[in-house]
């Protein structure tokens, strides 16, 4: 991961203040867990919503950018003079122009690259950039543009980039970092003890966010004041970097992300592009639009970096597994490394006291990887999960007890520390039960040309706790509707929704009474970026501790006016009642100490997370599926996915989380992957909707059924809530992959799992589809 | 494609030639910049815009456009009717799905001077007034959309497909909403709100 897309704080955290009167647990909840609709679903449906692709501003330019046509070219030569002269033409800028020589992709010391870097590494780098009167106008500029390369020999396969002869992608380094290596136990030890040793090499194919919204921004110059409105996972990440990227003070830089159309970890950072349309702001005195285009998505705004994964597993004949060892070689790009979060299910998902991981990682001339929906835990999965199914087949075991026999109650790679909760266990029975597992397993047995199987797999992700900082201020108005503020932005997942719902939880009021105002760092608080599966138990406890504190003043002023403690008084249905004489109840808008302040302000914070406690989400995955062994095909009959994320906010949008991580899976099991010309160009050869396939509604399973675990789970946090959007994708290729290896008897290694891979796997040619 | 739509000046670019830019511009940045790349047709000067007139939500509109203009630009940029997104410009996903004489049809593939003489609706031409219609009310009931990108594309979509099939089975819904793709994955919940809406318009 590099420094630009990071959604959380490394190092000694910093707390805000704890609440002075900590939260209890919440019991039975009037509001929280229901099942409704988003609070701003009449925006997203009527077409109103307007994202920052739809921000239009008076006297708007539009920009494009040119980008190295390249896996690795160094420019010689760049003449802009006729794209210049060209109608409609602003500006041109490049890195010779004045104020564009700026240092990117840092870390590790020091910048490895350049806005416009003339030693382009990957297919996708900035050349130049245009802006002009309309888009097309700027596109035709951008055709003008002269550019000469001194094109270089590349290198974009990851375990050869690994080799000194490889051609080099950053002098005299083909590998990114060091080799990381984890160790517990003696693995040597646990494989002599074990009765079954399996080896494998499992591998998954780089994968592209492609969120239906593009990167990009659109960025005004005031004066010294700059207002950029971005497709952002996290404002105030884009304010910090960019300030310092353009040297203004934090206060002078506004960035509004009111919607977004989908991110996956791909817009946690400042990007080049925000950076380009600001320096044209300036350059042209007047608003720019800048929004990349689908290929150039495709080849620069990051990936799910590939992984190879040579997994090494020892289990006895009861089921316990004694060792785990795993080599991992996988590629960050031109500027990251690849291999971040892939071995921690290996470290923890399972008790195993001797555990050993390496990860490789090299550089290759590809574009870098940016953190993507669970990084390196679906890669991590797809081995470990397969090893598993593997395994209980040699032990002649239930995959299902298999891993119920090696459920952990603590954090093995993390000082043992005790989980706040673990509903793993659950997840496995409960899944298993409302599946049908045992009898879906007999039924499975099939012969003829379609073949039916099942597969189970499990998943833990390693973030989904939260942590401070969070501020969010919610207002009571003097009609006793209320406004939320609060920084955090709101990818798709509801937290506009749930934050509303604790507010009409704890201050009984109806939803459509709540306001939510968010993501915008000139107006709204401090949060950190919506991402890593953090924003609700990170945000909620901050909203829940906001709302409490305007309960408690709104309380203190009908106490006085009705003259009776404030202990026994109880918010609901917009009013102010005593739990012990229901003759005594003042309506919020008859509340005068409310009336004569006009507002009531409660600030909460997010207090500190368990000191000695780890704090993971759980998942098991069930799928059925039909596999045609005459074509290949595979058609995913049904699905089920059990979690454990704490407390459910709202069911409906944990619903919509899961069946939406369901189908991501369904893509890294099926169908996604990034080709790269290896042979004779360097080139993403798919660079498109139409030969990159996401999942469309004909590749999933109408059925899909979600199980909610909720474990109680009092410690980790005041709301009881995990995150839900990560471990929804985690265990679900590897489900997919265990269950086609039920339906067809042979195990299929690698990613995505296409037609052809399944005729090669039964040694079958392949058949021309019509 | 609406119809085939009469060249209204002899003087402008040809169709293939503006086929050719729209393609050119299609390809994004495999292409751009490099030495060999085919010098694109110039643009056409504002003397040389094409008239077009046709008919948006109701409301007639009579205005110039660069023959290689796609009808989604002009809906969003001209027009300021940004309800209709963009997510590829090549006719892959969806997102700029309008109703083009009650049909659906991909914006981003539609010169803006084929829809000359045509009836476009778009996702705020759904709407009765400031109330939602059946469909958009079947979507935020079943909570159809994480992110809404793809969203206004995926209602106009199941209006078009529910005007032609109004008792649309789940087989036929699933067919139907197949050339719209939504990224975060809520398919299963799209299929639920086209049920539901197509209940909702039977009234």
């Amino acid at each position: 991961m590099t420094d630009n897309d990071r959604y959380y704080v490394e190092g000694p955290l910093p707390e805000t203040p704890n609440p002075e009167a900590p939260a209890d647990p919440w019991g039975e909840t009037r509001v929280i867990g229901k099942p409704l609709p988003r609070v701003d679903a009449y925006e997203r449906v009527s077409g109103t919503a307007v994202f920052p692709f739809d921000v239009t501003l008076p006297d708007m330019l539009h920009a494009a950018i040119l980008r190295s046509p390249h896996a690795h070219a160094i420019v010689t030569r760049v003449d802009t003079s006729a794209a210049e002269k060209m109608p409609g033409v602003r500006a041109v800028i490049t890195g010779a122009t004045p104020g564009c020589d700026i240092p990117w992709y840092g870390g590790r010391g020091g910048s490895l690259s350049k806005l416009f870097d003339p030693h382009c590494r990957y297919e996708g780098e900035e050349i130049a950039a245009v802006a002009a009167e309309t888009p097309y106008q700027a596109w035709d500029a951008v055709r003008a543009i002269t550019v000469e390369y001194d094109v270089q020999p590349f290198s974009v396969v990851e375990a050869e980039a690994l080799k000194q002869e490889a051609p080099a992608v950053h002098q005299g380094a083909h590998r990114a970092g060091k080799p990381g290596v984890y160790q517990r136990g003696d693995v040597a030890k646990g494989f002599a003890e074990a009765d079954v040793v399996l080896e494998q090499t499992y591998a998954t194919a780089c994968e592209i966010h492609a969120p239906m919204e593009t990167h990009g921004s659109v960025v005004r110059w005031d004066g010294n004041k700059v207002t950029i409105w971005e497709s952002t996972q996290g404002v105030f990440a884009i304010q910090s970097a960019a300030a310092q990227t353009l040297r203004l003070p934090l206060a002078n830089v506004r960035v509004i992300g009111h919607y977004m159309g989908g991110g996956f970890g791909s817009k946690l950072g400042l990007t080049k592009q925000t950076v380009i349309a600001a320096l044209l702001a300036r350059r042209t005195a007047r608003p720019v639009r800048m929004f990349v285009t689908r290929e150039e998505s495709f080849t620069s705004q990051g990936n799910r970096p590939p992984a190879s994964m040579t997994l090494k597993a020892g289990v006895k004949k009861d089921g316990t597994l004694t060792a785990l060892d795993m080599k991992i070689v996988s590629t960050g790009g031109a500027y990251a490394t690849g291999s971040g979060g892939v071995d921690f299910q290996i470290r923890d998902l399972y008790l195993c006291p001797n555990v050993r991981t390496e990860t490789n990682d090299a550089y290759i001339n590809a574009g870098p990887q940016r953190a993507f929906r669970a990084p390196g835990h679906p890669q991590g999965n797809w081995a470990l999960e397969q090893m598993l199914d593997a395994l209980a087949a040699e032990i002649a075991m239930d995959p299902v007890d298999l891993r119920a026999k090696n459920v952990p109650a603590i954090s093995q790679a993390r000082n043992n520390n005790p989980y706040t909760s673990t509903g793993l266990k659950d997840c496995l029975v409960e899944g298993a039960k409302a599946f049908g597992w045992k009898d879906a397993r007999a039924r499975a047995k099939s012969t003829g040309p379609i073949r039916r199987g099942v597969g189970v797999a499990a998943g833990m992700w390693q973030g989904g706790g939260g942590s401070p900082p969070s501020t969010v201020i919610v207002k009571l108005f003097a009609d006793g509707s209320a406004n939320l503020n609060m920084g955090a932005s709101d990818n798709g997942c509801g937290t506009k929704t749930w934050m509303a719902m604790i507010v009409a939880e704890e201050l009984g009021l109806p939803l459509d009474r709540i306001q939510v105002e968010h993501a915008d760092t000139a107006t709204t608080q401090f949060a950190t970026p919506s991402g890593g599966s953090k924003t609700v138990p990170t945000e909620s406890p901050a909203g829940r501790a906001a709302a409490l504190e305007v309960k408690r003043q709104v309380v203190e002023l009908a106490a006085e006016q009705l003259k009776v403690a404030a202990d026994e008084l109880t918010l609901q249905d917009g009013a102010i009642v005593s739990t012990k004489d229901p003759a005594k109840k003042l309506a919020l808008a008859q509340v005068t100490g409310l009336q004569r302040r006009g507002v009531i302000v409660g600030v909460g914070t997010r207090g500190p997370n368990p000191e000695g406690k780890a704090i993971n989400p759980w998942a098991v995955h069930f799928a059925e599926v039909e596999v045609n062994i005459r074509t290949g095909e595979v058609r995913l009959l049904r699905y089920l996915a059990a979690h454990d994320s704490g407390r459910v906010m709202n069911r409906l949008t944990y619903e919509n989380q899961v069946i939406g991580g369901i189908t991501m899976g369904v893509g890294l099991a099926l169908t996604e992957a990034r080709i790269l010309d290896r042979a004779r160009t360097g080139k993403m050869v798919n660079a498109n909707f139409h030969d990159y396939m996401i999942p469309t509604m004909m590749d999933v399973p109408a059925d899909q059924a979600v199980v909610a675990i909720d474990p109680h789970d009092t410690t980790c946090n005041t709301t009881g809530a995990k995150g839900i959007g990560e471990p929804a994708t985690i265990p679900a290729a590897s489900a997919i992959a265990n269950a086609i290896h039920n339906a067809i008897g042979v195990r299929i290694t690698e990613s995505p799992i296409d037609p052809a891979a399944i005729l090669r796997a039964l040694n079958r040619p392949a058949t021309k589809r019509s | 494609m609406a119809k085939e739509h009469e060249q209204p000046d002899a003087s402008v670019v040809s169709r293939r030639g503006f086929m050719q830019t729209v393609g050119a511009s299609a390809l994004g940045a495999a292409t751009l910049g490099t030495a060999e790349a085919k010098q694109a047709p110039a643009p056409a000067t504002p003397e040389e815009m094409a008239p077009l007139t046709f008919t948006v939500n109701g409301r007639r509109h009579r205005i110039l456009v660069e023959p290689r203009w796609s009808l989604a630009y002009v809906i969003r940029d001209r027009l300021q009717l940004t309800g209709t997104k963009v997510g590829c410009d090549r006719g892959e996903c969806g997102a700029c799905t309008v109703l083009i004489d009650g049909k659906p049809r991909y914006a981003c593939l539609t010169l803006a001077v084929e829809a000359d003489g045509a009836d476009v609706t778009t996702i705020e031409g759904l709407m009765k007034g400031e109330e939602l219609g059946p469909v958009q009310q079947a979507f935020a009931e079943k909570d159809a959309f994480q992110c809404g990108f793809c969203t206004p594309g995926q209602v106009v979509a199941a209006e078009g497909l529910l005007r032609a099939t109004p008792g649309a089975s789940v087989e036929q819904i699933r067919h139907g909403m197949s050339g719209n793709l939504c990224r975060c994955g809520a398919y299963a919940h799209i299929v639920q709100a086209v049920a539901r809406a197509a209940e909702l318009r039977k009234g």
